[in-house]
């Protein structure tokens, strides 16, 4: 695989949102609008990217029983120090983000990459496949928070559509299933075809 | 293996049908629809047919083109749903929510399942819930029906349900024997004259399509009466610890959507367990929860939750209380 593929493959082949179906608490969490989705997309990449450069470059020093353990302390460290940045030049998205910020640790995504790629794979390798995939999941939130906004708020990134209060359900919780739901079809149907 | 052995012909044919089926139900709602037309005039004729029409066109739409099935529209089934679904929102509800609603229906609580047979949910409630949800402000503003064959201008006034009427003052910290005499009376609410849904409003109307469903062999009587029954006794229970607080049984079950709810939706053939005395925990389950959320829910009316949360335990139910296999000895 050369590494272009490794990197385009977290768009829609395997698209940790749509395909994967890793990390869904903040994907049907925090995707109330784009811009939130984008905020929680970046920030996971941010970490994701670290993470996989960090643990690639370790991987012959952990012992392979406690690696689990370790790679969660890595990615701890990592999440405190994008929460603290975020909070200090990003004060109004950190708000809207809220708990989701912290949980990134325990995002399946972050551990899984690091589980199945970064610890077998070369420094280089790992960051692409890290940027690829946080942007692949960034793609997908994006693009669920988009749909979600619009329906539910007639706005697309913060700017009204049409006056009115939209289709308060894609807001709340339901909404995130339902519009996730409907999406992973349509991708279904798309790659069924192809 | 006695069983497989079919016998010669002749052979009795019991000559039902989904189609059949699903035609009675929909006879057995016209005396609501009538009332509903007598109380709120042309809105109802409207509404009835904005949900009916845009029902059968989503799942004929869905069936052409997504499914690539052949079409089943002339079941009847998305017929009822439209009807049920036109029955559970108020009057002046904007066109467009409703074919928003009849879409929610089809479009995700009906044909992602499978179809007629195969949902889970039922999918006029989850239309009905969907748009209660998403649009609270044009779902809770009630026209008050107006008297029989008169023809005052149907919108003129708009009024809250005895439900919404009975949260909102008790949260003024009044007295419940106080607000009973602003209520509607008993005779009142099994004619129509209450502020609510198309289909809610007229007790007795509903009574009667529940009776002619019930001697047509349509649904059985374990639902509808355990529901009620079960509603009645608690909200009774609860009357007798402190009238200051609780209406009588008597009045939950003819004002808001209980009948409606009891006669037409939880008896749904599809949702509803299959052998009687999963029937009967079904209707108790709904009868309890739907007091729950009218005395101490946020929202003033709670049967449609109550249903969608029994509908989900259905399987459950069907396991619990498997039906009796024909031929089978214990």
């Amino acid at each position: 695989m050369n590494q272009l593929q490794n990197f385009t493959k977290g768009f829609i082949k395997e698209s940790p949102t749509f395909v994967l179906m890793l990390g869904m608490c903040p994907t049907l969490g925090v995707t109330t609008s784009a811009v939130n989705g984008l905020g929680m997309g970046l920030a996971t990449t941010a970490v994701l990217v670290l993470s996989n450069i960090i643990i690639s470059c370790i991987k012959s020093l952990i012992p392979d029983k406690v690696r689990i353990p370790a790679f969660i302390v890595i990615i701890a460290s990592l999440v405190t120090v994008v929460q603290m940045c975020m909070e200090a030049y990003l004060p109004s998205l950190y708000a809207s983000l809220g708990l989701f910020i912290p949980l990134i640790v325990v995002n399946c995504l972050i551990l899984g990459r690091a589980e199945a790629f970064a610890s077998k794979n070369g420094v280089w390798s790992s960051f692409v496949d890290g940027a690829g995939m946080g942007l692949g999941f960034t793609f997908g939130l994006t693009v669920l928070g988009m749909v979600r906004e619009l329906l539910g708020n007639y706005a697309v990134f913060g700017h009204k559509l049409v006056q009115g209060d939209g289709i308060l359900v894609f807001v709340l919780a339901p909404g995130a299933f339902l519009a996730l739901g409907f999406i992973v079809a349509f991708i279904n149907a798309i790659r069924k075809k192809a | 293996m006695d069983l497989l052995n079919v016998s010669g012909s002749p052979h009795v044919h019991s000559r039902e049908s989904v189609k059949k089926i699903m035609w009675t139900v929909v006879i057995a709602l016209l005396p609501t629809f009538a009332v509903s037309i007598l109380s709120f005039g042309f809105d109802a004729v409207k509404l009835t047919l904005i949900a009916v029409a845009s029902c059968l066109l989503f799942e004929w739409l869905i069936q052409k083109f997504l499914l690539k099935k052949p079409c089943s529209i002339s079941d009847g089934s998305a017929v009822i749903t439209g009807m049920l679904l036109a029955f559970n929102v108020p009057s002046n509800l904007p066109w467009w929510i409703m074919v928003i609603g009849a879409l929610v229906a089809i479009g995700i609580a009906k044909m992602p399942f499978g179809g007629l047979g195969n949902n889970l949910f039922n999918p006029a409630l989850v239309g009905r819930v969907s748009l209660l949800i998403s649009f609270p402000q044009q779902m809770t503003t009630w026209p008050m029906p107006r008297p029989w064959f008169s023809h005052a201008a149907v919108d003129a006034t708009t009024g809250a349900t005895p439900l919404g009427m009975i949260k909102t003052g008790l949260a003024q910290g009044k007295d419940m024997g106080e607000l009973m005499n602003q209520l509607p009376s008993y005779a009142q609410m099994l004619l129509g004259e209450q502020g609510g849904s198309l289909g809610e409003v007229a007790a007795i109307a509903i009574i009667i399509g529940g009776l002619f469903m019930l001697f047509r062999k349509v649904i059985s009587w374990h639902i509808p009466v355990s529901f009620i029954a079960t509603a009645f006794v608690f909200a009774t229970i609860l009357h007798a610890a402190n009238p200051a607080l609780y209406i009588p049984g008597s009045y939950h079950i003819l004002c808001g959507g209980l009948l409606l709810g009891a006669v037409f939706m939880a008896t749904d053939m599809v949702t509803s367990p299959m052998s009687g005395w999963g029937k009967i925990v079904f209707g108790c389950g709904c009868g309890l929860l739907t007091i729950i959320i009218r005395v101490w829910g946020a929202y003033p009316e709670g049967v449609s939750f109550a249903i969608l949360l029994m509908n989900a335990v259905v399987p459950l139910l069907n396991k619990a209380f498997p039906p009796k296999r024909f031929g089978v000895t214990k």
